[in-house]
């Protein structure tokens, strides 16, 4: 079991910052992933608490202790590439009990480890192979037995599904996520793909341009997305995002006249210290507009798309920026028809144009 | 545009029945996805309407006339691959206005001109056309490899997987735009992929495609909602249709390993042992449900929540709108759509109700 922190943990190739100074939390037993587009820095934020890459400056600690300096195999930690990383002239089993023998761990104990893991993965089947003769999905199932044979303090994964195809990722994604829950070792989950990150993370750090976009849990970074890169990032499609000027409770939009009425309790915020007519971005997820013939935003539909059990309306609201409305199945939708709709008063985020920052609610009395 | 047909397409390759029978048609106007794993035959069978490949046997017909005797380059066919395959050297405009600079067609150079904007309007790439096209981003390359492709008219569009080195945003975003420019020029497409999203949103009619064989051809919906085999049932839908092997108690169908008995659809004839598959969204969580089982995984996604619900020893996936506040652990009633529950038989097949 582990607690990690990370102290203004820096990484710089030469004069190239790969991770600006960060801090970083991570409690015993969480799932925490590190989401964001490649070279954002996540996996050398990974590979820096693996100790597979140095810091350039800043601490790391594991349960209270300085491990900055330690050798990768001193950590306790296990790591989990995307490649399957298994040794291809042993098989499955010798493979899982690999860590054990190097450990010189009794015979006993190594079967007694290797058995657990196995029905835990559900793998007895595939024992005597070897990984070439392994689906993809046994493959990386067996990758993972072999770290999980160890009782790592906590487990750093790279993109372990990245090289399997759609279908299989799902049923490996939740079936890692179940094996969390049923051991709770803290881990540490890099990926690009915030289906992925939304659908395992206790918490998501959103990362971009070497720092830390946002903490927080699902529901907060979908929710309250901390400024413009994480409302695009997250969700697909993203939150709708639309500039406009902010006078007097209403935003007027470029293109198409549409006036918005700010909610109430919005109104003193974005208020706040700003001139008249300064340019404000409203945020929505497709989710949160409903179609509705007295809708007061109107736009023209640019597409429809059917994605199985519901559908979304892409609709043009001036010359540059296509919205999203998620709709029921069945209603068809011409190209060009202009339809109206509004946007759910719960769920209208803000922003500012020129920091990209979210507008912060005020909080009620 | 065309309207394009296939009559009885064989195709073998050394020790593979590349395409087997394969019989369809592309409607004026239409856009037409062929869906199905790595080595379905979709790939060979768009090469075989290019002419870059020969069928052993069966026809090809543009508006009603064999093009099985013409060259590639006499069939008039437009072609965007995954790769894309630009000139590295030419700058954007050039780029666009070769297909149009060929000898064959005579264009004038103000009409080319004329194409190349409007194309590049259409594409949303008018600022880059002076660039060259080694300096562009992924999606503008790909962008710039269909604005070649429509740039003149052909009589029909065939593309090959044009979105899989995208990533997932410009993926989705070029999907829609691709769409409504078909839309709105009525051209007629065949749309290559293996991801059933691309093909369920894009498609006017999809055909799946399995081993060399059609095993259906719809429209989205009706691929979506009556799939003729539980190999099409798994590929369309994410996440993945529940599948469970299930068998008769009377008159109550009983979930193999499962708590859930459901009345037998009247209409029906079922074999004893059959398989039910039940889209996720169908299972719907209710304080007052019928069903009970068990939450072990909860994945919320955003706009909706998978909940992996166990029933006995199965697990069903339900798909919930907006995050869930069901924990692990919890007890879930849930109701299930039995209008909507596909029975199919133990060889895969569909059954008829």
């Amino acid at each position: 079991m582990a607690t990690i922190e990370l102290r203004q943990v820096e990484k710089k190739f030469g004069d190239l910052h790969a991770v600006k100074p960060l801090d970083l939390t991570i409690n015993d037993g969480e799932f925490i992933v590190l989401l964001g587009p490649s070279g954002c820095g996540k996996t050398t934020t990974l590979r820096m608490i693996s100790g597979l890459e140095t810091v350039s400056g800043g601490t790391i600690w594991l349960n209270g202790r300085n491990v900055t300096w330690l050798h990768p195999s001193d950590r306790d930690i296990a790591f989990v590439f995307q490649f399957y990383a298994l040794y291809p002239h042993l098989t499955a089993r010798q493979n899982i009990a690999f860590p054990l023998q190097a450990q010189g761990e009794s015979r006993a104990k190594i079967d007694e480890r290797v058995n657990e893991v196995v029905k835990l993965l559900k793998i007895e089947h595939v024992l005597k192979a070897h990984p070439g003769q392994l689906s993809g999905g046994d493959q990386q199932r067996v990758a993972l037995a072999r770290s999980l044979v160890r009782r790592p303090a906590a487990f750093l994964m790279d993109e372990p599904l990245g090289a399997l195809d759609a279908d299989f990722r799902e049923v490996m994604r939740s079936e890692i996520k179940r094996l969390h829950v049923l051991q709770n070792a803290t881990t540490v989950y890099v990926t690009h793909d915030q289906i992925e990150a939304m659908a395992m993370g206790d918490r998501i750090v959103v990362m971009s341009e070497a720092t830390i976009q946002q903490i927080g849990t699902p529901t907060v970074v979908y929710n309250d997305p901390s400024n413009l890169f994480v409302a695009r990032f997250i969700g697909s499609p993203g939150m709708n995002l639309i500039n406009g000027k902010y006078a007097d409770g209403i935003i007027h939009m470029a293109g198409m006249d549409n006036r918005y009425v700010v909610p109430q309790e919005w109104q003193n915020v974005l208020g706040k210290g700003l001139n008249t007519g300064r340019e404000i971005v409203i945020g929505f997820r497709p989710e949160s507009a409903q179609i509705n013939d007295h809708g007061e935003l109107v736009g023209k539909v640019y597409a429809s798309e059917m994605q199985g059990s519901s559908a979304v309306l892409h609709l043009t609201i001036n010359e540059k920026d296509i919205i999203h409305i998620r709709t029921d199945r069945l209603i068809p939708y011409p190209i060009d028809t202009l339809v109206h709709f509004d946007i759910n008063p719960r769920m209208v985020r803000f922003f500012d144009a020129e920091t990209e920052l979210a507008f912060k609610p005020e909080v009620s009395q | 545009m065309s309207h394009v047909e296939l009559q009885n397409i064989c195709k073998n390759f050394p020790g593979v029945k590349a395409l087997d029978d394969i019989s369809f048609d592309v409607k004026d106007g239409e856009f037409f996805v062929l869906l199905g794993p790595t080595g379905a035959g979709k790939t060979t069978t768009l090469r075989t309407i290019a002419g870059l490949e020969h069928q052993d046997s069966g026809a090809i017909l543009f508006d009603g006339e064999s093009v099985d005797h013409l060259t590639p380059s006499d069939r008039d066919v437009a072609l965007v691959f995954q790769q894309y395959s630009l000139y590295p050297t030419m700058s954007v405009y050039d780029n666009l206005a070769f297909p149009l600079r060929s000898p064959l067609r005579r264009t004038s150079a103000e009409e080319i001109r004329k194409k190349v904007e409007e194309t590049a309007e259409k594409l949303r790439i008018s600022h880059l056309l002076k660039r060259k096209t080694a300096h562009l981003s992924g999606g503008e390359m790909q962008r710039v490899s269909i604005g070649r492709a429509i740039v003149r008219s052909p009589r029909i569009f065939l593309m090959d997987e044009p979105l899989s080195n995208l990533d997932a945003k410009l993926r989705e975003a070029l999907r829609v735009e691709l769409q409504h420019l078909q839309k709105t020029q009525s051209s007629t497409t065949l749309f290559v992929t293996h991801d059933q999203i691309e093909a369920l949103t894009m498609a006017d009619r999809i055909a799946v495609l399995n081993q060399g064989r059609i095993i259906q051809v719809g429209t989205p919906e009706a691929i979506y909602d009556q799939p003729a085999s539980t190999f099409i049932a798994q590929l369309v839908g994410s996440p993945r249709i529940n599948l469970s092997k299930s068998h008769l108690e009377g008159n109550i169908v009983s979930i193999t390993e499962s708590e859930v008995h459901i009345p037998c659809p009247l209409e029906s004839k079922l074999p004893s042992d059959f398989l039910v598959g039940i889209r996720p969204e169908s299972i719907k969580p209710d304080l007052n449900g019928k069903f009970c089982g068990q939450l072990v995984l909860a994945e919320p996604l955003g706009v909706e929540t998978i909940l992996h619900i166990q029933s006995g020893q199965r697990i069903l996936l339900s798909l919930v709108p907006g995050i869930s506040s069901y924990r692990i652990g919890d007890d879930v009633k849930f109701d299930i759509a039995v209008e909507h529950i596909h029975y199919f038989g133990l060889d895969g097949d569909r059954l008829q109700s």
